[in-house]
């Protein structure tokens, strides 16, 4: 059985949990340093990053999450997640484990009136295109040679991306019903050999 | 690609669970909110606390401290208007707040009606004492509801009644046979596609706050107990002694609302908390939840 912890600090982790126990793994919430032994990966949910990244630094659990990453633990960010992954950020940002060789711009459509939904096209889900839900959500601006992009907007934006054990989506597969995303991390990113 | 959709307008709301919402009055609260790990901030013109010290009619903020607060900070900023003022509503969304509070602390301005809510691509929270209020506002259209306690108070009691009523009353609901959700639904005064689908889900459809009267962080943790998924903290923080110290104390306190011994740390410390209100003593034109229906 693989287990999956999810940060649980704030944000949406209840509906990240649900969708990893959907897809076939257990999951295990993430709020001190402890409980983090016996995961084989991690979910940073959506949520606040500013919050998220203050609750982490005083609950202890952001240098051993560093270093976690640092030995090539597989950890999936969605939106919140994704700017905490992401080396580079823009002036707003607040850099946390700082992993993953992507730039990455904060409420970059706007505020929440610019909130959408739209059906994406990714190659590594296969058909039918994937409905994703973007709220206040950050875009990847640059991505280093490492990083294969894995969705784009229609207008060439990249919104999901992946580079060795690490996964980041602009969006929030765990606010739909369809689990192929949480299962795509569980058996190509959490179990990959 | 679309916009306004109850999914996003709910969505905004998920991504706030687990943390605490406070109320600022100037762009330095609203720094220092957001510094504390606030996952937003309620800009306003006075504290709830203020609001009652005032008297008269409270009404939406001006719109250039709306803006000064928006500059500030990078967390997503709501705003209150009044019941049923729907005008003050298109004002909000014309200055892009990102969330409105159709919000029982402001003078009503219509005692019937509350807004449509449904018309606006902003999301709305909406305030409410029990289930049947709960799913009336949610049929209108609030994307997020909390409970409405006694603002400006800083006595928990309210926030406490009103959260075990609606709570309760989804526990009442499980299990009862299909042919008893229309009798409940008119005993609630409710939507019955509502109430069939909270009796099927167990839950609200939308992400439900606590709100009036939480001062302090045995209070947020003791909301977060009893079953909400986040807080509102609105004369609490900046009527007390350390607002930073009080504000970070009830973030920490929100997340980590069943370890008491993390709690015990965080609540050391912090100094007076604001002067509180016994609401027993109070008259009923000076209560602020019976606003509203």
């Amino acid at each position: 059985m693989t287990t999956i912890g999810v940060l649980a600090l704030q944000g949406d982790f209840r509906e990240h949990r649900e969708a990893v126990e959907r897809s076939g793994g257990t999951a295990a919430e993430v709020r001190l340093p402890n409980d983090l032994e016996g995961l084989d990966g991690l979910i940073i949910p959506g949520g606040e990053s500013t919050t998220i990244v203050r609750l982490m630094r005083t609950s202890g659990l952001l240098e051993p999450l560093r270093k976690l990453v640092g030995r090539g633990f597989p950890v999936w960010g969605t939106c919140a997640g994704m700017i905490l992954l992401a080396k580079h950020l823009d002036a707003t940002g607040i850099p946390a484990l700082e992993a993953m060789d992507i730039g990455v711009r904060r409420n970059a459509f706007g505020r929440q009136a610019d909130s959408f939904e739209v059906d994406l096209r990714i190659p590594v889900l296969g058909d039918p295109p994937f409905h994703a839900i973007f709220i206040r959500a950050p875009v990847i601006e640059a991505v280093g040679p490492e990083v294969e992009v894995l969705a784009r907007l229609a207008d060439g934006t990249p919104v999901a991306a992946r580079q060795g054990r690490l996964l980041a989506t602009a969006f929030h597969p765990e606010l739909t019903p369809d689990s192929r995303f949480h299962r795509f991390f569980l058996d190509h990113v959490v179990r990959r050999a | 690609m679309e916009k306004g959709t109850w999914t996003v307008k709910v969505g905004l709301a998920q991504m706030l669970k687990g943390g605490v919402i406070m109320d600022v009055v100037t762009p330095d609260h609203a720094k220092i909110a957001e510094e504390a790990g606030a996952c937003a901030v309620m800009a306003l013109e006075r504290v709830p606390a203020d609001i009652r010290a005032a008297g008269g009619v409270a009404r939406m903020a001006d719109p250039t401290v709306i803006e000064a607060i928006k500059q500030a900070v990078t967390i997503p900023v709501m705003a209150k208007c009044r019941i049923g003022h729907f005008v003050e509503a298109q004002i909000l969304e014309a200055l892009g707040v990102d969330y409105i509070d159709e919000s029982e602390v402001l003078t009503p301005a219509d005692e019937e009606h509350h807004i449509y809510k449904h018309a606006f691509t902003v999301p709305f929270v909406c305030g409410c004492r029990d289930l049947g209020e709960a799913l009336r506002r949610i049929g209108e259209g609030a994307a997020m509801i909390r409970t409405k306690g006694e603002a400006g108070t800083g006595n928990v009691v309210e926030a406490v009644r009103h959260a075990r009523a609606v709570l309760g009353a989804i526990r009442r609901l499980q299990g009862l046979p299909p042919d008893e959700l229309m009798a409940e639904a008119k005993n609630l005064r409710a939507p019955y596609e509502l109430v069939v689908e909270v009796e099927r889900t167990g839950r609200l459809p939308v992400v439900n706050f606590a709100a009036g009267g939480i001062a302090t962080p045995a209070d947020a943790a003791l909301m977060m107990q009893l079953g909400v998924d986040g807080i509102f903290v609105g004369s609490g923080i900046f009527k007390s002694a350390d607002p930073a110290a009080r504000a970070r104390a009830i973030v920490q306190a929100t997340t980590h609302f069943k370890d008491a011994t993390i709690l015990a740390e965080v609540s050391r410390g912090l100094g007076e908390a604001m002067t509180g209100l016994d609401v027993r003593s109070m008259k009923p034109e000076e209560l602020l939840a019976t606003r509203g229906w």
